[in-house]
C-alpha cells in the first residue's frame, strides 16, 4: 500500500475578478474569496479515490503558505485526506516564495514521510508556474508524469495517460514517482457540511521551511503588476466606402 | 412536530453552507431558500416530509453538479488552446 503526498494551495477563487493593487506590486487579497486551487482539489480527489481502492494507506497533505492556508488544508481533509502539513510562511516572504522553494519543502518531507507517490495539481491559478512537480520530481531524482487525466496503478508501477498537445501519451513509471494532475483527471467531489466538521478533528502539523532545511529568503524582487491591455471600443460604420477608408487609414489595406 | 425535524434542519444547513458559493450571491440564495422553506412549513405529515426532504437532498446534487460544472468550463476555456475552447 502506497503513502500519498499531495500539495495544496490556497489561492483566490476562480470566480473572483483579479484586481491590481494601486501600488502595482500585487494583486488585491484583503477581503476577496480564496480557495483551494482548482488542479489540487483533483489531485486531493485522485489520492481519495486511491484510498477508496486500497491502494494508499494514508494521504497527507502539505501546505506552504500564510496562516490563512490552513483552511485549504481544512478543505482537503474534509475531501478525505488523513493529516495535514501546514508549512508556514510569513507575508513578506511569500509574496516572493517560488516554486523552487515549494519543491525543496515537499521532497524534504516526502523523504521524511516516506512517501511513495507525490500527486500535485500540474500548476496554480494565481501565478500559473507549473514548476513544482517538475521540479520535485528532479529534487528527489523519481520518475514524473505530468499533466495525468487517468492513473492506474499495476504492482509497483503506474501507467498514466497524458494529457499532450493534440492527443494522450501512455507512459508507465516505477513507484516512487511525482504525478501532476491535468483537468480532466477527475472529477473533484464536494466538501460537505459535515465533512468539513469531521475535518475539524484531523491532525495539522504547523512547522516552518527552517525546520526541514530550505531556505526560503527572497533571492527577487516584485517591479512591477499590470492589468492585461483593455480591447479598445469598436464603431459602427455606414457604409463599405467608409470601411475601405478607414481600413487604409490604418494601413491595413 | 417531531416527525423528520432533524432531517429539515440538516438539510437547511447544508444547503444554507452551499450557498455561499452560489454565482448570484449569498443573500440572493438564502432568501429564496428561506421562502421555499417557509411555503411548506405548515406542513405535518410525516411522509410528506420526508418526500419533500428527498427532493431537498435531489437539489443538494444538483447544486454539486453545477458547481462542478461551471468551474470545469471556466478552467477549461481559460487554460485550453483548443480551436473553440466555448464549447465543452
Amino acid at each position: 500500500m502506497a503513502r500519498v503526498l499531495v500539495g495544496v494551495k490556497r489561492v483566490i477563487d476562480y470566480a473572483v475578478k483579479i484586481r491590481v493593487k494601486p501600488d502595482k506590486l500585487g494583486v488585491v487579497t484583503d477581503g476577496v474569496k480564496h480557495g483551494l486551487n482548482p488542479f489540487d482539489e483533483i489531485a486531493v480527489e485522485e489520492a481519495v479515490r486511491m484510498k477508496e481502492k486500497k491502494i494508499a494507506s494514508e494521504i497527507i497533505a502539505v501546505s506552504c503558505g500564510l496562516p490563512q492556508a490552513q483552511e485549504s488544508l481544512r478543505t482537503a481533509l474534509a475531501m478525505g485526506v488523513d493529516r495535514g502539513i501546514h508549512v508556514e510562511v510569513p507575508q513578506t516572504q511569500y509574496d516572493t516564495l517560488q516554486p523552487l522553494h515549494v519543491s525543496k519543502i515537499l521532497a524534504k518531507i516526502a523523504q521524511d514521510e516516506k512517501i511513495d507517490v507525490i500527486i500535485v495539481g500540474k500548476q496554480a491559478i494565481d501565478d500559473d508556474s507549473n514548476q513544482t512537480a517538475q521540479m520535485t520530481a528532479a529534487l528527489l531524482n523519481w520518475p514524473q508524469a505530468t499533466f495525468a487525466s487517468e492513473i492506474t496503478v499495476e504492482g509497483n508501477a503506474i501507467v498514466v495517460k497524458r494529457e499532450i498537445d493534440g492527443g494522450l501519451e501512455t507512459i508507465k513509471v516505477k513507484l516512487p514517482a511525482v504525478i501532476s494532475a491535468d483537468l480532466r483527471l477527475n472529477e473533484p467531489r464536494y466538501a460537505t457540511l459535515p465533512n468539513i466538521m469531521k475535518a475539524k478533528k484531523k491532525p495539522i502539523k504547523k512547522i516552518t521551511a527552517a525546520d526541514v532545511g530550505v531556505d526560503i529568503a527572497p533571492r527577487q524582487q516584485v517591479l512591477s503588476v499590470e492589468d492585461p491591455p483593455t480591447r479598445q471600443a469598436g464603431s459602427v460604420l455606414p457604409d463599405v466606402d467608409t470601411l475601405i477608408s478607414k481600413l487604409k487609414e490604418k494601413g491595413h489595406l | 412536530m417531531g416527525a423528520g425535524r432533524r432531517d429539515v434542519i440538516a438539510l437547511y444547513k447544508t444547503l444554507l453552507h452551499m450557498g455561499r458559493d452560489y454565482p448570484q450571491g449569498y443573500d440572493f440564495f438564502r432568501s429564496r431558500l428561506k421562502k421555499a422553506f417557509q411555503r411548506n412549513s405548515d406542513i405535518s405529515d410525516p411522509e410528506q416530509i420526508q418526500s419533500l426532504v428527498k427532493r431537498g437532498e435531489f437539489v443538494v446534487k444538483e447544486i454539486e453538479a453545477l458547481y462542478m460544472l461551471k468551474k470545469y468550463r471556466t478552467l477549461k476555456n481559460r487554460y485550453s488552446t483548443e480551436e473553440n475552447p466555448s464549447k465543452s
